[in-house]
């Protein structure tokens, strides 16, 4: 029986600003390098809490720094986060970060540590952790709709069979939830190299259109300006070499299989940047996994579907990680970092539509509550995008 | 029994799909938008993921799988050979 999910829900916390999160963390999040040890610190003295530490925040300036308070607001914003303790090391940026969180309405304090020293606190956020989290304890999972769900998209570790399998899986679940008004994501945005005109065409309307070619070609740009040769090894990876993917343009043709075949692209995104309304959204991002679903989490995006074919294994701290695979060889070899198995595609043994299925299944009983193998495995990359140098 | 994938018949490449196979092998492959079934012998060891030619290709061709441009062919390649980094490169950066 093919799943009908026009009267499919999901169960999910319902935050006070009417977005729905499919986890229930209390984080406790660093404005800069310097404020992890007492982040860490926090977050082992309070069962429940986790701590997001990080190697940047520390004189930034101009878009670089945007783009930096862009992903830790969006991170605490997310709603699979229910409250957020921030500890900087002064209270100036501290502050910042805290009133864009608390724009959300949910519970947020911030501690600077200059003044005050770690021991004193790590003290004081240690007692207000622990009010949230005994808080947050009591918060219940309510059913939601589709149109609740924000879910994201990105591959790695990619190998042919990605092209073949487990990214038309993707784009499978996509075509299925896009006619339910979820708010769905793609991005790699040098990921897209030759295969840039298809992506174009899919676009709604010349004004998305020209806003996605604007951010390929600046993407473009960077690259021609840094590069010392015909990056490979780099793009394609030596893993996607390895797997037998040759260019950046198979490479890309692959990786486009994600978004489907009928959902339009409705709109764009600069990094972090969370969208305005249900469909399918390109976010102009970084293809090395971390970075993307950190930018993707910052977005508000609360389940991510990640196809690997030679074994990316990521996860993130705040949203859970799917991964799906076809390559026969990487689900028996790393059989515990795969939750959806389609190597079957490639034998004719299952259908696109069963595949597709398939995902949609694991996703909902993740959203429900399931641990993925990368939540399991205690797989939390957290890692900023940035844009140059410090000042 | 599918040794190999191809996206579309137009391409001038398919996917090994299985491991293990050895030059002089016979292979069947699944063209998969057409859903056609083709018989081939493979020309060289070709290990799972990678690309064997299915069609002879010279230096300047261009590659095409999904029916689109993939590359640039930088030295001859026979039919049932492995169609790698070592014939085939970006026509980007």
């Amino acid at each position: 029986m093919p799943l009908d999910l026009s009267n499919t829900t999901f169960l999910g916390y319902r935050r006070e600003n009417g977005r729905v999160g499919v986890r229930n963390h209390v984080i406790i999040l660093p404005v800069d390098d310097l404020a992890n040890a007492a982040c860490e610190a926090v977050a082992n003295n309070i069962n429940g809490t986790m701590a997001l530490p990080h190697p940047y925040g520390r004189l930034q300036f101009g878009e670089d720094l945007e783009l930096h308070f862009r992903t830790l607001i969006g991170t605490g914003a997310n709603p699979n986060v229910a409250a957020v303790v921030v500890i900087g090391i002064e209270n100036g940026w501290t502050q910042r970060v805290v009133d864009g969180i608390a724009a959300t309405g949910k519970p947020v304090t911030g501690f600077g540590i200059e003044q005050h020293g770690d021991h004193e606190t790590i003290l004081k956020a240690s007692q207000v952790a622990k009010e949230y989290v005994q808080w947050a304890s009591e918060l219940h999972r309510e059913e939601a709709q589709l149109s609740d769900l924000w879910v994201s998209t990105k591959c790695g570790e990619s190998d042919t069979t990605s092209g073949c399998g487990s990214n038309p899986t993707v784009g499978n679940a996509f075509d299925k939830m896009y006619p339910h008004g979820t708010t769905l994501l793609f991005g790699e945005t040098s990921e897209i190299t030759g295969g840039e005109h298809l992506v174009a065409e899919r676009c709604r309307n010349d004004e998305v259109r020209e806003r996605f070619m604007f951010m390929f070609n600046r993407y473009q740009d960077m690259i021609n300006r840094h590069k010392t040769s015909d990056l490979s090894e780099s793009q394609p990876t030596k893993g996607n070499i390895e797997g037998g993917l040759t260019t950046i343009e198979e490479k890309a043709l692959g990786n486009i299989q994600k978004i489907g075949k009928q959902c339009l692209v409705d709109g764009v995104l600069d990094k972090a940047e969370a969208p305005t309304g249900p469909g399918l959204w390109f976010m102009d991002s970084s293809s090395a996994a971390a970075e993307m679903v950190t930018l993707a989490a910052a977005a508000g995006y609360v389940v991510h579907l990640f196809p690997t074919g030679q074994g990316n294994i990521i996860g993130n701290p705040i949203i859970p990680v799917i991964k799906i695979c076809a390559n026969p060889r990487t689900v028996r070899t790393m059989s515990e970092h795969v939750d959806v198995d389609v190597s079957g595609l490639l034998r004719k043994e299952m259908t696109p539509d069963e595949a597709g299925d398939a995902l949609l299944d694991s996703m909902f009983r993740t959203a429900n509550g399931r641990l993925t193998s990368a939540e399991a495995l205690g797989h939390r990359e957290f890692v900023l995008t940035r844009l140059y140098e410090s000042a | 029994m599918i040794d190999f994938v191809v996206h579309d018949e137009g391409d001038s490449v398919g996917v090994v799909v299985v491991e293990g196979v050895k030059a002089g092998d016979k292979i069947s492959g699944w063209i998969m938008d057409q859903d056609k079934e083709v018989e081939f012998t493979a020309g060289s060891d070709i290990p799972i993921g990678h690309k064997l030619a299915i069609k002879p290709m010279k230096e300047g061709d261009t590659v095409i799988k999904y029916g689109v441009d993939i590359g640039k062919v930088v030295a001859d390649i026979d039919k049932g050979e492995h169609a790698h980094v070592q014939n085939i490169k970006t026509k980007r950066w």
